[in-house]
């Protein structure tokens, strides 16, 4: 009960918000919703015309003509302005919700932009996208509409019930009185088919699990010729589903057919009342088409109601994680200075950090890298490499202590001016759906193409790009390049743009080491000069840094050269013995 | 789409009852407007009480009959649509497993799983509804022009006039929306194609200061989309005014006409009603009936693509007799070996010879994308060569009849897969006969005797969907078991140690060279550690074979060996070559 009342409030609230974000299209909806109404009591009234005008067509030579023609010329009008009605309505329920649906993913697109990392490396990729996506659409579509839709239901509703009213009491009550039972009907259907839709999901899932499992493997099947075997195992599940959805499909395919039954016997009904009460001078012929017609039409806005509201309430939990995102707190406002120019001299002092409050990681971390110099971190898995990486960037900001630039603290400088001082190379290769030239030009979008050339000979690409079919601007797929490709394209994309510091994390992991050997040419001459941090899994990429930070469970644990390092015997020498520990095996 | 309609042949008789008793719904639908004017003509008219509730027993046996047929009718079409779709379903799966690796590159396993999944459940939708619906709106249309000529010729020629003119409107908007969605859902795509690439790519995009861009680039074709979308919405909202205007305009002329009849006599008040209520059935039926059209016409675009997949021919042919090895002849023996994938531009394998004897153990090395795997998949003939010859046993791979080959071959793949099931049930994939006994020995060689003795059942654990109750070092193991119940006389290890940690990679291999001296080995691996026991490698660089012979040889004279083993061992480099990498 509490709890039906907390999401009553929070239904309210995003309502509100709904409400707010249409602000400017506020009259367009106002006018939305009078259309709506306005239409259907129109439409509503046209059947009691009919109605007149069959009065007036009582038998041979008993036709009053001039007073059909003076109805019919009404009705005329009326369904002239019905219908012009109607179509403004459409376009401006169009307009509103396209509109709508555009500023909140254009809202929903800045707000991506500023978030911090914490939040976006808390959502899955997918989930964002479908509150952009998805649930906008869902949103607008279910929210603006279903309002005029409403509105314009429950005006249908009343004025059939004031329009029959009109015409006959007695047998509107026994409308009123017989409807429910088709609901009734509908219920009784809806719950038992729902047992049988519970067990077509379940069998529908296993099967696509199975489908997932021996499709999304077929390789390994034909490699041991088990296709027979596995044909077995699937006809076996379909089968059973065969059995399920057969009922599912039928049981649900019942409600329809009920429920016009049920509004046969009600038209019967009213057919029957009706006759007696013309016989006894209560109602006219044309009187009783009239009631025929609305009852006909009277379950109608009945079920779009029903039928509104399900979508109403799915439109308010859409636009509950709509509203989640584009109201998720961003990153602090920072202040307007920015990084003046230096050599590239980086001071970590007294740092510490941790994702999860809770849990201790990076802490009291302190460490100096001069200008031009290469720093390696190594260690295990989840030692806090990458985090430090983050740090540095400021995709997280510290929680204690500082990190100067150039003897500048960076949480007081600006993200973009302290960002456009490094380059990054990832190990995930991200480039974007676009030609070769819109990749490489990323970081420099006005950069002329004898500079993009010159860059992509420095980063050792130009010899693969010159050889794909149209160059530069060659469109770049998913699987067109290999990862040592797409690799190199990354770092061009950083040769670009000369930043004095660099980032690479694991940038060469997944490629064989031999590529690596290749490519790490390119990243020597990428950090020539520069202050350069590298993270590596793989120890042989690191030999010649000048500074190796060993890392274990967010602690500098051992610090120094190659060489020194190894002299010391300790962790470094025994990650190092581990990955050439094949060696000796052989 | 006539391929998958000889799917519902079997269910000939459903597929003639569900429409045959949706029809005889509609009937008592259309018979309704003509008891309800004998109510009015003979009933009211002569005040004769009787005839009005016979009418009104007729009416309800009518509403009683209606469902009772609906009912039937459903039954019959949730029988053929729901039986089509299940044998369609298994037909799709049986051809999927025919398919050969060449088809199941080229389609992609996603595509196939759609293909099953959605895209079918989808058909069988289509088809439910096309039994129950798409023969009763033309019907009741007709139905109702039908009965008003009976009821009075020249009412009803407005009939004949009102209906083909509200068909061009209904269809014509529809047909021309169609296309114009199409269009929008492609904006709709690259807005979504656009946010996702600005999730994953957050760094990059932060890194290099590229938020405003993004912005800009979102917001134009977020500005696109809206303007597409509105440009439909502009042609779909004419639907409902201009049908609405039009059947009332329709119904106009119908009164008009009607009480110019009655007033001469021709026709009753009570016909009039009748016509009237035929016109309202019509306009109901007509929206319907183009809701159905486009619900049918994405079945339809999914039943083609599925009847894409039935039309792709396992693209090897096999031999009908036995073909029986030579024992010996060398278990493997490649001669002059070309292959490009189909769709792939060049060759991935270049003329590529080599014998492998019996009991040998053969390394094959080189970098990612260099064709190692591609060399392996050509031993069990899962491709066809180009050119050249892959002989096992002395006898060509395309000699041996389908699944005659298979037998021989045990395969461990790179990525290490399980199945649901237990843990013996998956040892006896390749081997459905294997014992105990033989199940323990295979997974005693895999060093995987503590991954099954530390699972709750051993041999019965049951191993969860994709194995994901095992680290990727145990599914290996337990993969590399798998292959060895066979008891095959060939064995590949695609790259199978990757996730092993160095000792038990050690113990494998050693394991592997202590078994007696019948089994061909190949190893594939980037590692030199992995092959450098081979009593022979391949070294492959970009298709090439850079390089045959022993650890040492290799090491001596070729490059490409050179490069991969120092560059997985910088410290073992000669000093010359040191000095020269710093």
């Amino acid at each position: 009960m509490n709890s039906g009342k907390k999401v009553q409030a929070n239904s309210t609230e995003t309502l509100k918000k709904v409400l707010a974000v249409i602000g400017r299209y506020r009259l367009l909806l106002f006018f939305s919703v009078v259309l709506a109404a306005v239409a259907a009591v129109m439409q509503l009234y046209v059947p009691i015309l009919f109605g007149d005008a069959i009065d007036l067509v009582a038998g041979k030579d008993a036709v009053d003509f001039a007073g059909i023609g003076r109805i019919l010329i009404w009705i005329l009008a009326l369904i002239l302005a019905a219908s012009g009605m109607t179509f403004i309505m459409n376009l401006i329920n169009n307009r509103l919700t396209y509109r709508t649906v555009q500023d909140i993913r254009a809202k929903a697109i800045r707000r991506i932009q500023v978030l911090p990392l914490s939040y976006l490396d808390a959502h899955s990729t997918g989930d964002i996208v479908q509150r952009v996506i998805a649930d906008t659409d869902q949103l607008a579509d279910g929210l603006l509409l279903g309002f005029s839709q409403l509105f314009s239901g429950v005006v249908t509703i009343l004025f059939t019930l004031g329009f029959m009213l009109s015409k006959s009491v007695e047998i509107t009550l026994l409308v009123l009185v017989l409807t429910p039972v088709s609901f009734l009907v509908a219920r009784f259907i809806a719950t038992r088919s729902y047992t049988m839709f519970k067990k077509q999901t379940d069998t529908r899932g296993k099967q696509t699990a199975l489908i997932n499992e021996i499709i999304g493997n077929e390789k390994v099947v034909k490699a041991f010729g088990c296709e027979e075997r596995v044909s077995g195992r699937f006809s076996k599940i379909n089968e059973e589903l065969r059995k399920y959805s057969q009922s599912a499909v039928f049981f649900s395919s019942l409600t329809n057919p009920s429920t016009r039954a049920v509004n046969n016997v009600i038209y019967a009904v009213v057919a029957l009342s009706g006759a007696h009460r013309i016989l006894s001078g209560a109602l006219s012929v044309g009187g009783l088409t009239v009631l025929l017609s609305y009852a006909n039409q009277y379950m109608k806005p009945f079920n779009d109601i029903s039928s509104v509201i399900t979508e109403l309430q799915n439109a308010l939990a859409c636009a509950a994680r709509v509203f989640e995102l584009i109201e998720a707190v961003p990153e602090p406002r920072e202040t307007d200075h920015v990084l003046t120019a230096g050599e590239g001299c980086v001071d970590i002092r007294d740092v510490s950090f941790s994702y999860d409050k809770s849990k201790q990681l990076i802490e009291h971390f302190s460490f100096t890298a001069n200008a031009g110099t290469k720093t390696a971190i190594v260690g295990p898995t989840g030692c806090g490499k990458t985090t430090l990486i983050n740090l540095l960037m400021r995709f997280y900001d510290v929680d204690r202590g500082e990190i100067c630039v150039d003897s500048q603290n960076i949480a007081g400088i600006t993200r973009h001016s302290l960002r456009r001082k490094y380059g990054m190379v990832l190990q995930e290769t991200w480039l974007r759906e676009g030609t070769v030239r819109e990749n490489v030009a990323f970081g420099k979008p006005d950069a002329t193409d004898e500079e993009i050339i010159q860059a992509c000979k420095d980063a050792h690409s130009w010899s693969f790009i010159r050889r794909m079919p149209e160059g530069l601007d060659t469109v770049i797929r998913d699987d067109s390049l290999s990862q040592g490709q797409k690799q190199l394209l990354c770092i061009t994309r950083i040769m670009l743009c000369h930043p004095p510091m660099l980032i690479l994390d694991e940038a060469t992991s997944s490629i064989d080491t031999r590529t690596e050997l290749k490519i790490q040419d390119a990243f020597d001459t990428l950090m020539k000069g520069r202050t350069s941090f590298i993270v590596a899994h793989r120890l042989s990429t690191i030999h010649n840094a000048d500074n190796i930070l060993v890392m274990q469970n967010g602690r500098v644990i051992e610090q120094g050269n190659h060489d020194s390092l190894m002299a010391q015997n300790g962790f470094y020498t025994s990650l190092y013995n581990a990955q050439f520990a094949g060696l000796e095996a052989g | 789409m006539k391929k998958l309609l000889t799917f519902l042949t079997k269910y000939r008789r459903e597929s003639i009852l569900a429409p045959a008793f949706k029809l005889s719904e509609a009937l008592m639908d259309l018979l309704v407007p003509l008891v309800v004017a004998a109510i009015i003509n003979q009933g009211i008219a002569n005040g004769d009480t009787g005839v009005i509730l016979r009418c009104f027993l007729i009416l309800i046996l009518l509403a009683v009959l209606g469902m009772g047929f609906s009912f039937t009718a459903q039954w019959f079409a949730a029988r053929a649509s729901v039986g089509m779709a299940t044998d369609l379903r298994q037909a799709l799966f049986e051809h999927i497993q025919r398919l050969t690796y060449s088809e199941l590159d080229s389609l992609g396993t996603d595509t196939l799983i759609t293909r099953m999944t959605s895209d079918l459940n989808q058909v069988q939708n289509g088809v439910n509804l096309a039994l129950r619906l798409v023969l009763r709106s033309p019907f009741i249309v007709f139905g109702a022009m039908i009965m008003a000529f009976t009821i009075d010729l020249q009412c009803a020629l407005i009939f004949a006039v009102a209906i083909p003119v509200l068909a061009v409107i209904v269809f014509g908007i529809m047909l021309a929306c169609i296309p114009l969605y199409a269009k929008a859902q492609a904006g709709l795509d690259r807005l979504l194609g656009l946010t996702r690439e600005n999730l994953t790519g957050v760094r990059v995009i932060r890194a290099f200061c590229g938020e405003q861009k993004e912005i800009d680039e979102f917001d134009r074709r977020n500005a696109a989309l809206t303007k597409m979308n509105e440009f439909v919405g502009r042609l779909s909202a004419l639907m409902n005014p201009l049908t609405y205007l039009l059947i009332n305009v329709a119904t106009i002329f119908l009164i008009r006409q009607g009480a110019l009849r009655v007033h001469l006599g021709a026709l009753q008040q009570g016909n009039v009603v009748a016509l009237y209520n035929y016109m309202a059935q019509i306009i109901v039926e007509l929206i319907k009936l183009a809701s159905l059209v486009i619900t049918l016409n994405k079945s339809l675009a999914c039943a083609n693509r599925i009847e894409k997949i039935f039309d792709v021919q396992p693209s090897l042919q096999y031999a009908e007799k036995t073909a029986n090895g030579s024992m010996d002849a060398p278990a493997v023996a490649v001669d002059g070996v070309c292959f490009t994938y189909t769709g792939g531009g060049a060759e991935a394998l270049q003329d590529i010879s080599f014998t492998a004897g019996r009991g040998e153990t053969i390394g094959v090395i080189g970098g990612t994308g260099c064709g190692k795997t591609t060399l392996v998949n050509l031993i069990p003939r899962f491709y066809d060569v180009n050119a050249g010859t892959v002989q096992v046993d002395g006898v060509d791979v395309r000699k041996y009849p389908e699944g005659a080959l298979i037998q021989k071959i045990g395969i461990v793949p790179q990525k290490a897969v399980l199945f649901e099931g237990t843990i013996r049930e998956n040892m006896q994939w390749g081997n459905p006969q294997a014992t105990d006994d033989e199940i323990w020995k295979a997974i005693d060689f895999a060093q995987a005797r503590e991954v099954v003795e530390g699972k709750q059942g051993g041999l019965d654990a049951v191993i969860e969907q994709g194995g994901r109750n095992l680290s990727g070092g145990q599914r290996q193991r337990l993969c590399i078991a798998r292959a060895l119940v066979k008891t095959p006389e060939i064995l590949i290890l695609d790259d199978s140690a990757s996730a092993l940690d160095f000792a038990t990679d050690l113990r494998l291999r050693q394991a592997i060279r202590s078994l007696d001296g019948q089994m061909t080995v190949f190893i594939v691996s980037q590692r030199t550690a992995s092959v450098r026991t081979a009593d022979r490698i391949l070294v492959l660089d970009n298709g090439h074979l850079a390089g045959v012979g022993t650890h040492d040889a290799l090491l001596r004279e070729c490059p490409v060996y050179q490069e991969i083993y120092y560059s997985q061992y910088p410290d073992e480099r000669p000093e010359t070559g040191k000095e020269a990498a710093k």
